[in-house]
């Protein structure tokens, strides 16, 4: 294993990691040049990601001595990571200097973040998982407080500093019991460990570092922060929050479930059904009485983790795969919302974000209550839209796993957050226009929504096929 | 030039969709004649679809295929059943647009565009040839219907277009992964080949009520009917009218077409089920009738005349249940639509508010007086054909549910006639009502084709039985083994029915015609 060869697998992070600390260098010597550090960000974003697509269909390369793997399954999600991050990057200048809170250094800390990410999926490696975790979260912590005149980001921040670092806490205990009962913080040592009948004390372990995890993607009954955060938060950062980070955390969920406790299907899967089902019920019921849109997606996006995780339930390839097929509709589906959310405001460039605030929306802005419509309708799954196929995927995965309970439970429970969405729906079309909100003539977010609309409208279903065969070489990857 | 062709059924989607999308950026006047356009032309491919078709050619014709969508494939294909079915539907299109023509004034573009939808829609449930390309024509239906409901409805209309959506999205929702379990069972999503897959039958009795779950609130059956009222009293007319006239058949189509032939030891496992709500349906619905919501109770009382003609398990009993699907489409279409005219002209509802409309009506009180009949099943009208070959069917399984539905269907007659004579005769008491016009030539042009039709479904039922008779001894073939006992057949040892015995002949049409 020579460094040559790891430092090409590592070839994604190198160049973010580079760029950021250029980009840094130049936003200490121009503290306004945010627009320039996003679009070269946004560049390094797509050179990275150039990097990967190769990766995609050949298999795995370990890289320092066994601390990182570069395969498919890695390549896909980090690819997914990448645009939402760039997508997050795209929207945020104009909204945040109309805040009053662009600063050079968003661009940068976004892409350490996702260097953080890219080190989170490829991780094989207790030690190596936790190093791109924390290099996420600590971006994160910056990036949600980022507005920080203005008093609920500052909140927002400390909020999610306070229980992310409880959070890590539990996960490096759990990792702890795991390395004192197998003896190794690499996955594949930990999962030749784990045969047979494990101990009381690996079996916290396991449970410990489940709930670590089940924190960093904001599944129930650890998602209390979730609401807090993504109200306080400025909406491009809570539009990242709820897309790339939760990609990158699911996916370490997955490695590490599959990977180091493979073999002990029995201690992980019931917790992970009580999780998916316990998230899609609180999503659900809690999304019901709220009043601000943004608290809204955040239990929205909380009941959508509980989606993804009935294909870990699973436990199988065609799950993992299912997952992954979820996540990326969900990407496209959960940043629409949020791009929607941010065309609210009136023409004094008042922000808003109330639920009653985007009462008849459809009559003065058809277009943008048409998108959300899309969007709202596609997050409840229902047919045709293209979050359809996710559910299907998922639920198809629990069936083909013989977890019939589960999908019914599951699915009759989907019909309780299809309420809150249809109320969306209602209040922009069949009530009377408040006449407040009104377009600003700034195209990038009509099109990069409109964009993404039709990612998830039917015409979605025509990328069927090669989104199957894509998460299925990925899914492999792990088997 | 012959259909066959031409992806003659693709077109029929494709054109209600574009003409759907172009709807959304034009202005009103413009909607409206494109929207008449593309369903009228709709229309004639569906006419020229019926001539085409062979009723002793192939089960399945049109047949069409292609992989676009992975796993989803789009095949689509009919039998004589759907064919009649899309027939309705293409068929009561254009009538909804011209009853919109004039009421429907605000945001005409979309409304129409949730319209044209809808068609494709319909027709994709009753053309769809895999098992999650029908699940999602089924289910996509909720979108548009949600929309018109809510936004062109009555003062109560978001109650009833959220309740619309949600007991139908969980009906459903079960019937999927019914579906996904099928579908790994048998190993593909083809329809005509899950209808020849036995599935053990201890998995029958959950897929079964899976499905039941979901076509028993489409119908909509006793006690899960409760939204049809609400929507229908809310929806602007044509919504009623498409509601009654195509979406309730959905359920009555799912039955027929997954329920009954690829469960048959589940059915009639659970007929009793089927049995008991009809029979609940029929009595209660019809006493509800005579107080409130009348023509949507009448509804409810129709469909479970539906439900026990498909339970039936015989020739008579299912070609019935689809010619009344047909006849309750079209009449109950229509009565929504009489409806309309006067409320239309003054913006109520109230039964008390009208009367003695013969007298400055005349035009309105014959053409209402004939749906009247035909809702009642007076011979002559489409109504007596199919309810006469439900009762039939039914008469051969059980006696008793012969009985109580027979009486549900004087009931019935007791409060159409007790309707028709409030609003057409009887003092003139209220100066309004009386000064109303009679019909124009635009409500003309509703109600005398589909006039025209009940009258041809009475008097020649033959043009539509045909079409299906081949397709409905196919399922009668299928589900032979699991048909029930019935108490109807005469005893053949029975002295005193001796001397009435006929020996029977056994060759039936069913065996027949079997390929």
């Amino acid at each position: 294993m020579d460094l040559g060869l790891s430092l090409y697998y590592t070839r994604p992070e190198l160049i973010l990691s580079f760029t950021g600390l250029c980009l840094l260098l130049i936003a200490a010597w121009r503290s306004d040049s945010g627009r320039l550090l996003s679009i070269l960000s946004v560049a390094a974003l797509v050179a990275a990601g150039a990097h990967l697509i190769e990766f995609m269909g050949r298999p795995a390369g370990d890289a320092f001595s066994g601390l990182y793997r570069m395969d498919a399954f890695g390549s896909f999600t980090k690819l997914l990571v990448y645009i939402a991050a760039a997508i997050s990057l795209m929207i945020a200048p104009r909204y945040l200097e109309k805040a009053g809170a662009m600063r050079a250094e968003y661009p940068i800390l976004i892409l350490f973040a996702c260097v953080g990410m890219g080190i989170m999926v490829s991780a094989t490696d207790l030690i190596t998982l936790y190093i791109g975790l924390e290099l996420n979260s600590l971006a994160a912590y910056v990036l949600a407080s980022f507005a920080r005149n203005d008093g609920r980001s500052a909140e927002a921040g400390l909020k999610y500093f306070v229980l992310g670092a409880l959070a890590s806490g539990i996960l490096l205990y759990g990792m702890s019991l795991l390395y004192g009962f197998t003896g190794s913080t690499n996955f594949d040592a930990i999962g030749a460990a784990l045969t047979g009948k494990i101990g009381l004390g690996t079996l916290f372990g396991i449970i410990f570092v489940l709930s670590g995890l089940a924190f960093k993607i904001s599944a129930a009954p650890f998602h209390m922060w979730t609401p807090d955060v993504y109200e306080g938060a400025p909406t491009p950062v809570t539009a990242f929050f709820a897309s790339a980070p939760k990609v990158a955390a699911t996916a370490l969920l997955i490695r590490i479930v599959i990977e180091a406790f493979g073999n002990q299907v029995g201690a992980w899967q019931q917790i992970i059904i009580v999780v998916a089902l316990m998230s899609i019920i609180i999503g659900a019921v809690g999304a019901i009485g709220q009043q601000n849109l943004k608290r809204l997606l955040a239990y929205s996006s909380i009941n959508n983790v509980g989606f993804i995780l009935i294909g870990l339930a699973a436990g199988t390839q065609q799950g993992v795969a299912a997952m992954l097929v979820y996540l990326s509709i969900y990407v496209a589906m959960t940043l629409g919302g949020f791009i929607c959310l941010m065309q609210l405001h009136n023409r004094d460039g008042v922000l808003f974000e109330g639920l009653n605030d985007i009462a008849g929306l459809s009559k003065t802005r058809p277009g943008l209550a048409a998108a959300m419509a899309v969007f709202m309708f596609s997050l409840a799954g229902i047919p045709p839209l293209f979050g359809f196929w996710g559910k299907l995927a998922v639920f198809n995965a629990a069936v083909a796993a013989h977890l019939l309970p589960l999908a019914i439970i599951g699915i009759a429970a989907s019909v309780i957050g299809a309420f809150y969405y249809l109320k969306i729906v209602k209040l922009m079309y069949f009530d009377e226009a408040n006449d407040i909100i009104v377009s600003d003539g700034d195209s990038t977010l009509p099109i990069i929504g409109g964009a993404l609309a039709l990612a998830v409208s039917p015409l979605g279903y025509l990328a069927i096929p090669l989104l199957a065969s894509v998460t299925t070489q990925a899914a492999k990857a792990l088997f | 030039m012959n259909a066959n062709e031409l992806p003659i059924l693709s077109i029929m989607i494709l054109v209600p969709v574009v003409a759907s999308i172009l709807c959304l950026f034009v202005r009103a006047e413009l909607a409206r004649v494109l929207a008449l356009t593309a369903t009228l032309f709709n229309l004639i491919l569906g006419i020229w679809l019926w001539i085409s078709y062979d009723p002793s050619g192939l089960q399945w014709q049109f047949r069409e295929s292609a992989s676009l969508f992975g796993p989803i494939g789009w095949k689509l294909g009919i039998d004589g059943i759907s064919l009649m079915l899309i027939m309705l539907s293409v068929f009561l299109m254009p009538i909804c647009i011209g009853a919109s023509w004039r009421t429907i004034t605000t945001r005409v573009g979309e409304y129409m565009a949730a319209f044209l939808l809808m068609e494709a829609l319909m027709i994709g449930v009753f053309a769809a040839q895999d098992l999650m390309l029908f699940y999602i024509f089924f289910e996509a239906g909720l979108i548009p219907m949600y929309l018109i409901i809510g936004i062109w409805g009555g003062a109560d209309r978001i109650y009833a277009s959220y309740k619309f959506f949600l007991y139908t999205l969980l009906g459903s929702v079960l019937m999927l992964i019914a579906m996904l379990w099928m579908i790994q069972f048998a190993g593909t999503a083809d329809i005509p080949v899950l209808l020849n897959t036995d599935f053990p039958a201890a998995a029958q009795n959950w897929l079964w009520l899976a499905f039941f779950a979901s076509f028993a609130v489409k119908m909509p059956m006793w006690p899960v009917h409760t939204w049809l009222p609400d929507a229908h009293v809310q929806a602007p007319t044509a919504g009623s009218v498409i509601l009654a006239g195509v979406l309730l058949k959905m359920g009555g189509y799912g039955f027929l077409r997954f329920s009954l032939p690829m469960f048959p030891e589940a059915s009639l496992h659970f007929i009793w089920i089927i049995f008991g709500l009809s029979m609940v349906a029929v009595v209660y619905t019809s006493l509800v009738a005579l107080v409130k919501k009348l023509i949507a109770y009448s509804s409810v009382a129709h469909m479970a005349i539906v439900t026990v003609g498909l339970f039936a398990f015989n020739q008579q009993g299912i070609e019935g249940s689809i010619i009344v699907m047909l006849s309750h489409g079209l009449v109950s279409g229509a009565l929504f639509l009489c409806v309309g005219v006067i409320y239309d002209r003054l913006h109520t509802r109230e039964i008390s508010r009208y009367g003695g409309l013969s007298v400055n009506m005349p035009k309105y009180a014959l053409l209402f007086m004939l749906f009247t009949m035909a809702s009642v099943g007076l011979p002559g009208t489409s109504g007596f054909v199919g309810e006469f070959l439900s009762l039939a069917g039914l008469y051969q399984v059980s006696t008793w549910a012969t009985l109580i539905a027979t009486t549900g269907i004087i009931l019935g007659a007791g409060y159409m006639l007790y309707l028709y004579r409030r609003v057409a005769f009887g003092e003139q008491t209220n100066a309004d009502a009386a000064a109303m016009e009679d019909l124009n030539g635009r409500e003309m042009w509703l109600l005398v084709p589909i006039a025209a039709v009940v009258l041809w479904m009475g008097i020649y039922p033959e043009s539509f039985l045909q079409p299906i008779r081949r397709d409905v001894a196919t399922i009668v073939a299928r589900i032979d083994r699991a048909k029930p006992a019935g108490d109807a057949a005469i005893i053949a040892k029975d002295k005193t029915t001796a001397k009435y015995r006929v020996v029977a002949h056994e060759k039936t049409a069913a065996e027949g015609s079997q390929h």
